[in-house]
């Protein structure tokens, strides 16, 4: 038997954007056992429901991650949605499944480069983000904010994008999906990347179907799933594919998320081409919810889940986000069993860990 | 090797991807929401922006007739803007410029 010692990794941690602690048991190099603690960005959103009214609440469940922060405006609105039988006008849903889309690729862009800079790649994290930039301006340049925008509301949305400015986006992803074609060599084909990825981090077809898994991560190992094709919003109007891999190592998760960026690009394509012409975009609101309702949606890093219970009055009784990251974490501690000390910042990685909603 | 070549001499001659910002000024859209302007003479102090304001940024005193706001509390939501009865409230492309204290913006009806 080895030499058995306990070393802690993160809160604070070069590849951690964000706090989240594991103990990892090591014996040697090889890690045995991985403890996770979390808890360090609990902000109490979830609370905050009953306190806030409940269409001002959407400036607040679009505040849990900023990353994907339009995808939870949007399945909280469609929570309240349909809990009040409210019906959103055609353009609206086709503008939701637009930013939607957008707010894939620049997750998935700043995974990569993430990705890169975790496995000491500096020039190729630079790349990316640079591509991710692109994105970033065509959502001020339709929302009027980088990063939060602010355009979901119960019923629809606030602004419109003109025909100009679908163009305009149409232009740039052809632009992006250009250089990412370059990119895509890069990543898939580089031996020094391809030594790095390839066969660490194993997570069975098995596994990730009993442990949980949602999105790339249960995509990577094989298993079909995707909420988008529940057919909320435009998906059923436009034709994608699921991407999968069998492999279920990181060079998967990092085939699949590079692939659902064309994939995503092709969406927004077709919403582009297909978005009806007429004007409403936002259904008034009246009367109060009562009911509940269990909305589902797919977000870059998987499957999210809005449970919104409402009394009748202008405040929600509870309102509950089952996050991706929160159901890949038995995942990702399955994973690091057997895995060596160096490799454990990628596999951290693998997942896009996003603590922030995870704690809310 | 050839396209590291090439995206080498390319990235030597682009011009750089990035504003180098404060020499150059970044011009922003008409549409981002930089900070919220009041046209403080249109203004009946009804009170119904700072009920809605998420932070609790807008104090209004209708007997003083001031309208104010916590400039750092604002999150930049456009929440106020969209709900002002008279349409006094707006959100220029403008941001709150870094300041190292609390900043306080009173605007009253002299
Ligand atoms: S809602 Fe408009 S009119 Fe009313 S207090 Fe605020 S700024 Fe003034
Ligand atoms: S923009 Fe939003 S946060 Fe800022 S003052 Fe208006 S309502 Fe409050």
């Amino acid at each position: 038997m080895g030499k058995r010692t306990i070393v802690p990794f993160g809160p604070q941690h070069p590849v951690l954007p964000e706090p989240i602690h594991l103990d990892l048991a090591l014996e040697d190099e090889t890690v045995i056992e991985a403890i996770p603690s979390i808890g360090f960005v609990h902000r109490g959103l979830e609370k905050l429901v009953e306190k806030k009214d409940f269409q001002e609440y959407t400036y607040v469940a679009e505040r849990i991650c900023g990353i994907c922060s339009f995808m939870h405006g949007m399945g909280y609105c469609m929570a309240v949605e349909n809990i009040m039988s409210l019906t959103v006008p055609d353009r609206a849903e086709f503008l939701r499944t637009i930013w939607a889309e957008l707010s894939r690729i620049h997750s998935h862009l700043l995974w990569l480069g993430l990705l890169a800079d975790s496995i000491g790649f500096e020039s190729l994290f630079m790349h990316c983000w640079r591509m991710r930039e692109q994105i970033l301006d065509l959502f001020d340049m339709t929302t009027g904010g980088r990063v939060i925008f602010s355009v979901c509301k119960i019923g629809g949305v606030r602004k419109d994008i003109d025909e100009e400015k679908l163009k305009r986006i149409v232009d740039v992803l052809n632009n992006i999906e250009d250089e990412l074609r370059s990119l895509t060599s890069v990543f898939l084909e580089e031996q020094s990347i391809k030594g790095r990825l390839s066969g660490v981090g194993v997570l069975s077809q098995a596994d990730a179907f009993g442990l949980g898994a949602v999105g790339p991560m249960a995509r990577a190992s094989g298993i079909v799933t995707d909420t988008r094709t529940l057919g909320y919003s435009a998906y059923p109007h436009v034709k994608f594919n699921i991407i999968t891999a069998q492999e279920g190592d990181c060079f998967a998760r990092t085939k699949v998320r590079i692939e659902e960026i064309f994939e995503a690009i092709s969406i927004i394509r077709q919403c582009a081409a297909l978005i009806p012409s007429d004007t409403l975009i936002a259904e008034p609101v009246k009367g109060l919810p009562k009911g509940e309702y269990f909305a589902r949606l797919e977000q870059p890093r998987g499957e999210v889940i809005y449970y919104v219970k409402a009394n009748g009055t202008k405040f929600l009784d509870r309102m509950r986000v089952r996050t991706p990251t929160f159901a890949n974490l038995p995942a990702l501690l399955q994973t690091l069993k057997g895995s060596e000390l160096a490799d454990v910042p990628v596999l951290v990685l693998t997942i896009d860990p996003c603590i922030s909603c995870t704690e809310r | 090797m050839f396209s590291m070549v090439k995206t080498v001499l390319l990235s030597m001659f682009k011009r750089p991807s990035t504003v180098s910002y404060p020499q150059k000024a970044k011009i922003n859209d008409p549409l981002v929401r930089g900070q919220v302007t009041i046209a403080i003479e249109a203004c009946i102090f009804c009170g119904i922006c700072g009920r809605k304001c998420p932070t609790n940024a807008i104090e209004i005193s209708k007997a003083e007739a001031f309208w104010q706001i916590e400039r750092f509390n604002c999150i930049q939501c456009g929440c106020c803007a969209e709900v002002c009865p008279k349409k006094c409230l707006a959100m220029s492309s403008e941001l709150t410029g870094a300041s190292a204290e609390q900043r306080k913006d009173k605007y009253s009806r002299a």
